[in-house]
Parts: structure tokens; sequence; C-alpha cells
């Protein structure tokens, strides 16, 4: 088991009292597996993306690595676990609008390996393999969406993560470039052996899943392995 | 891809913004380096004109009347010459150069005229001990006169010029010119005094002073003359206005305890006041400047800040800590504190020395040395001002570049 997750609750204090976005939650997501989490606006899908990608820290319950218990709450070590084992794609790209595609993959290699050349050779071969080996030098505005995307995707793959978690990656997409870039996360489910867990409104895109996972009032409302 | 190279694209991205910030540093730094500027070049000033004015400082005999600072030497108790040793051997600094002298009435035919016994820069030179001390050939203080190996400041003010001669050889002496037209004398003529012959060789331009009553000859024949042993009646010194202002005459006063130091107070004061009001205006710009300077730096990298949200949790989402945020933000500032002080160090050089000779007229030059010291301070007011900002961006949540559904 890659991720399993137990009793996990994350409480927002709001002027109107407080809400679980993620309530008494336990989940196993298995190595190799493409999840996708669907569910209304305000089921807690994100706020569950966000904890298993070491992004925030729950308010109770536990989470395992590969049968290994992180400590959530030491924001240096889930800074070194996201660059070491987790790559994210957002819908809205989160791309550094200074930098080039290459410098964007470029500065996710770096927190790891400061060898400038090593680096740049492996940025060009994963703009390569989205196909974008001819836009290296391009800035983000100067890429489509569907561009921007792929771009995203390979900075997400920069240092070989065991984790891709995807958060609505096709909301800024249309049906055709949305099918493309589905089509790019199961390759890399399937060629690569990479976890996917991805985020979505669209029941085309949870279609993709081998497990579907609708939440409720940041409940487990459905876990159907296809 | 490097993080300096991460923080220069991104400097180079905001230019207009990037301008403001540097603006606000190049100027707050071309502020302290112009009153600095001007204030260092005015002090040279003010001791190059100290120095014209000869001689500053007036070692007496303790029961000297000095009433009037050019004639306090006439007809004063004496002291032993071994006196001018005693200086030279302290070694104080500021004590450019001296002139041991003797001086007295003395009666030809029927006029009254200034005998004094001056000793000439080559007898001063000739004594080893003199030399040890350094007074001969001495490296004057950059501080306080032109530094060595430059041309030799012209006397402003003829009247006041009071420096030391050169080469006076025992059967010589110099005549002021009340003197010259009272005795009907020229250069080359005999003067008798006492019964010894002197040659006058040289005829002084008019001073205004007691000095054109007098007559100058070799101290060791003055002494030999009036049978006063190796006794003086005061030692002229050119001290270094500065140092005057540093307690020189105090330390003077320990090295000779039975002696009376005084100086022409009035112009010494009123150029250390000058002086003095200088620093404290440099002083009370350079507070205001640190205070401006890092709450403007401050407020410039707050706004880069919050307008960098969403590309600080993009960094912290790809795995970058809290530190990397904090290094990059205090590294631009570091760029912009470099690049702030080597611009405020040529606005502020260049201000000065457009300025100083309209308003003050004197003519400044670039001071090298401020530019490090621009660079540095620069540096430390674009750190300080960063640090807080730094620090609440390292509070950045990762996933602020993501939807809360």
């Amino acid at each position: 088991m890659l991720i399993q997750i137990n009793n996990l609750t994350k409480t927002y204090q709001r002027h109107d009292g407080a809400i679980n976005a993620v309530d008494n939650l336990s989940l196993d997501i298995p190595k190799g597996s493409f999840v996708t989490i669907t569910g209304a606006s305000g089921s807690g899908k994100t706020t569950l993306l966000l904890i298993l990608g070491g992004l925030l820290q729950p308010t109770s319950g536990k989470m395992s690595y590969n049968a290994r218990e992180l400590d959530l709450l030491k924001e240096k070590d889930m800074a070194t676990f996201r660059s070491n084992h987790v790559g994210f794609v957002m819908q809205s790209f989160a791309l550094v609008p200074y930098l080039t595609a290459l410098e964007n993959i470029s500065i996710a290699l770096n927190v790891k390996d400061k060898d400038n050349d090593k680096n740049r050779k492996r940025a060009l071969e994963l703009l390569e393999w989205v196909g974008l080996s001819d836009r290296t030098t391009h800035y983000p505005k100067e890429l489509s969406a569907g561009q921007q995307q792929r771009v995203a995707i390979a900075r997400a793959l920069a240092n070989n993560p065991d984790l891709l978690l995807a958060d609505e990656p096709t909301g800024n997409l249309d049906p055709s470039l949305s099918e493309e870039i589905l089509g790019i996360l199961k390759d890399i489910n399937q060629k690569q052996g990479t976890t996917v867990v991805m985020v979505t409104h669209s029941p085309m895109a949870a279609e993709y899943g081998d497990t579907k996972i609708q939440l409720k009032n940041g409940k487990l409302h459905t876990n159907e392995k296809v | 891809m490097r993080l300096i190279d991460l923080v220069l694209k991104e400097l180079w991205h905001r230019k207009s913004q990037l301008t403001s910030g540097l603006l606000a540093i190049t100027l707050g730094i071309g502020v302290i380096v112009g009153i600095r500027t001007i204030s260092v070049v005015s002090e040279k000033a003010v001791a190059v004109n100290l120095d014209n004015l000869g001689a500053n400082i007036l070692v007496l005999p303790q029961a000297t009347s000095v009433d009037n600072y050019y004639s306090a030497d006439i007809d004063a108790p004496t002291f032993p010459e071994s006196y001018v040793e005693k200086i030279v051997t302290s070694t104080l600094p500021g004590v450019d150069n001296m002139s041991p002298k003797l001086t007295r009435r003395v009666k030809i035919g029927n006029e009254n005229i200034v005998l004094t016994g001056i000793l000439p820069k080559s007898e001063i030179a000739s004594k080893p001990i003199w030399q040890q001390g350094g007074i001969i050939g001495k490296k004057v203080n950059a501080s306080c006169a032109p530094k060595p190996g430059a041309a030799p400041a012209k006397y402003i003010d003829p009247k006041l010029q009071r420096k030391g001669i050169d080469d006076l050889a025992e059967s010589d002496c110099f005549i002021g010119t009340a003197v010259a037209q009272r005795l009907k004398l020229k250069e080359n003529s005999t003067l008798t005094i006492e019964g010894k012959d002197f040659t006058v060789v040289k005829l002084l331009p008019e001073t205004g002073t007691v000095d054109d009553d007098r007559v100058f000859a070799n101290l060791h024949a003055v002494q030999k003359l009036l049978g006063t042993g190796e006794q003086i009646s005061a030692i002229e010194i050119m001290g270094c206005c500065s140092q005057i202002s540093d307690g020189l005459l105090s330390k003077l006063r320990n090295v000779l305890p039975d002696t009376r130091i005084t100086t022409i107070g009035q112009i010494v004061s009123t150029q250390i006041e000058t002086n003095r009001m200088m620093n404290k205006i440099s002083l009370v710009f350079l507070i205001i400047i640190l205070f401006v300077g890092s709450i403007s730096i401050g407020n410039y990298i707050w706004a880069n800040v919050n307008e960098r949200r969403k590309e600080i949790g993009i960094l912290r989402m790809i795995g970058y800590h809290k530190r990397h945020i904090y290094y990059i933000l205090v590294l631009k500032a570091l760029i912009m504190g470099i690049v702030g002080g080597i611009a405020g160090y040529i606005v502020g050089t260049l201000a000065a020395v457009w300025l100083g000779p309209q308003f003050i007229g004197i003519v400044v030059s670039p001071i090298y040395t401020l530019l490090l010291l621009s660079i540095g301070l620069s540096i430390f007011i674009s750190v300080l001002g960063s640090l807080i900002p730094a620090y609440m961006a390292g509070k950045i949540e990762p996933f602020s570049n993501m939807q809360e559904d």
C-alpha cells in the first residue's frame, strides 16, 4: 500500500462555527493505482488532496507512506516529502510566469540536485516526452492552455515521484485537450507505474480511474474499484 | 537553475518595481555620499587654510601674557631649547611643523626693533633625534593637509605667511618692511646688532603685523649675541586642525607641563565648529535614511511578496523549504543593496562635485573609499528592510495556488 490514512479530520474554524472539511476519513491507496475523487463543491476533495500531498496539516488522524507514518506537523519533513515523492498538477497550471518552460521544470529539479547540466538534460527529456521540445524557451504566456498543462505535468514528473496528485487538471481545458491531458496521466500511471490521485468534477475524467471515490460532507460516500 | 538565476529573472521581470525600489536606495545613499563628500573635502579645505595661516599653536613659558598671539613671545621669559626635542620624541599626531624662537627688543641706532632668532629647517633636519621623531619630511595626515607628493598649498593670505624658513646662516638675517624703511636697508645691506654684523639676505613682504618690525636671524646666533645660552622664548607649532579639536593642546600640556600653550582660538574653534556641524548633519541624515530607507525597502519587498504569493506557493508546493524562500528574498535585497550602493555613490559624488563649487566655493573630488561604505550601508539598509517581509513570506502556505472547495 502506498498511502494509508486513518481517521483523518480537518476542521476549519469559521465565524459561524467549526466545519469538518474532511471528517474522520480512512482510506487506502494502493501502489500503481489511478484514483479519482469526485464530489460536490465543499465535499472536501481538495482538502483531502492537500493532506495527501503534505501541503496541509490535518486536525487529527494519521497518514502512512510506504508503511511509514508521516509526521504531518513537521513542516521541514513535509517539504522534503513533497520534493522526493510527490508531483502536483493544478487546474491553473501553477507555472512561474517569468521562467521559460525549461526553467519551470529545472527549478523543481534544483530542489534535489544542484547539478545544472544534469538538470537541464533531464528537463529537455521531459519536455520532449510531453511533446514540447520546440517550446523550451517559451514563457507560459506564450504557450496555449494545453501546452502549459503539459509543462506542468513534465515538472510534476521531474523528480520521478511515486505519487502524482492532480487537482482538476482539465478544469481550464476544452474537451479535446482534456482527453489529451488525461491520456498523458493514464500513460504515466500505466507505463511508469506512478500512482495517480485526481480530483475532478468531470464524470468523463473520473472514468479514467481504476478506483473511484466519492466524498460527501467530508466523508467517504462510495469507494468503487473498477 | 540556481536560486540566484531565479532572483535575477524575477528582478528583470518586474522592471518598474525594480526601478522604484532602486531609486529609493540610490537617492538615500546619494544624499549621504553627497553630504559626506562635501563635508570631508570641506574639512580638508579648512585644514589647508589653517596650514596656510602658518603656526597655529604657541608654546610659551608659564608666566607669559598672551593678550596678542602675534607678539606674545616678545621679551617673554625663556625655557630650554631642549623642549623642542620633548615634543618631537613624544610623536604626537597632528604636530606638522615646529619653529623654536627667541625674541628680544634691541636698539639699533635710535630705533627699537624686535630681534627674533629662528631655527631654519636645515638645522632642524641636521639633528638626528628630530629626524627620528618624524618632523622633517613627515607624512602629513591626510585628514588635515594635502597628501604626500601633492603640490604644497599656496598661501591664500601672504600677510599671514609665517611658515618656517629653509636656510639661514649665522651671519645672515631677514628683515620686515618696517625695519627696512626705518633703517633704510636693502637686500645685501649689512646690519649691525649689538656689535655683530648680519647680511640682509631677504626683505620680507609686508604682513601688517608685528613681524614687519622684526629682524629674523639664526637662533643660535641670537642666543650667543644675547648671552641667553640654549634658551628660547617660544615654540611655534603648526598643528593639524582636526587634531587640535581632538585634544592636541592638552596632550602638549602633558608633555610640557610647565609651559603655557595657546592657539589661534577664534579661527580654529570657528572652523572646528563648522566641521562638527557638518558631521552632525551627516549623522542626522544617516539616521533618517537608515529608517526611511529600511522602511521603503521593507515596503517594496512586502508589496513584492504579496504580488508573488502564488509563485511562492508554487515553490513551496514543489518542495522548497522556508529557508529557500528567506534566501530568495534576502538575496534579492542584497543585490538591490549592491546596485543601489554603487548607483547612490555615483549620484552622490556627481552631485557633490557639481554642487560643491557652486554653493560653498570649494572644488570637490570623489572620495573612492566612500564606495565601499556606500555599498555596505546600502546592503545593510536593504537586508534589514527585507527581514520582516521574508519572514512573512516563509509563512505563505504551499497550497496558495490551489482553490479550496
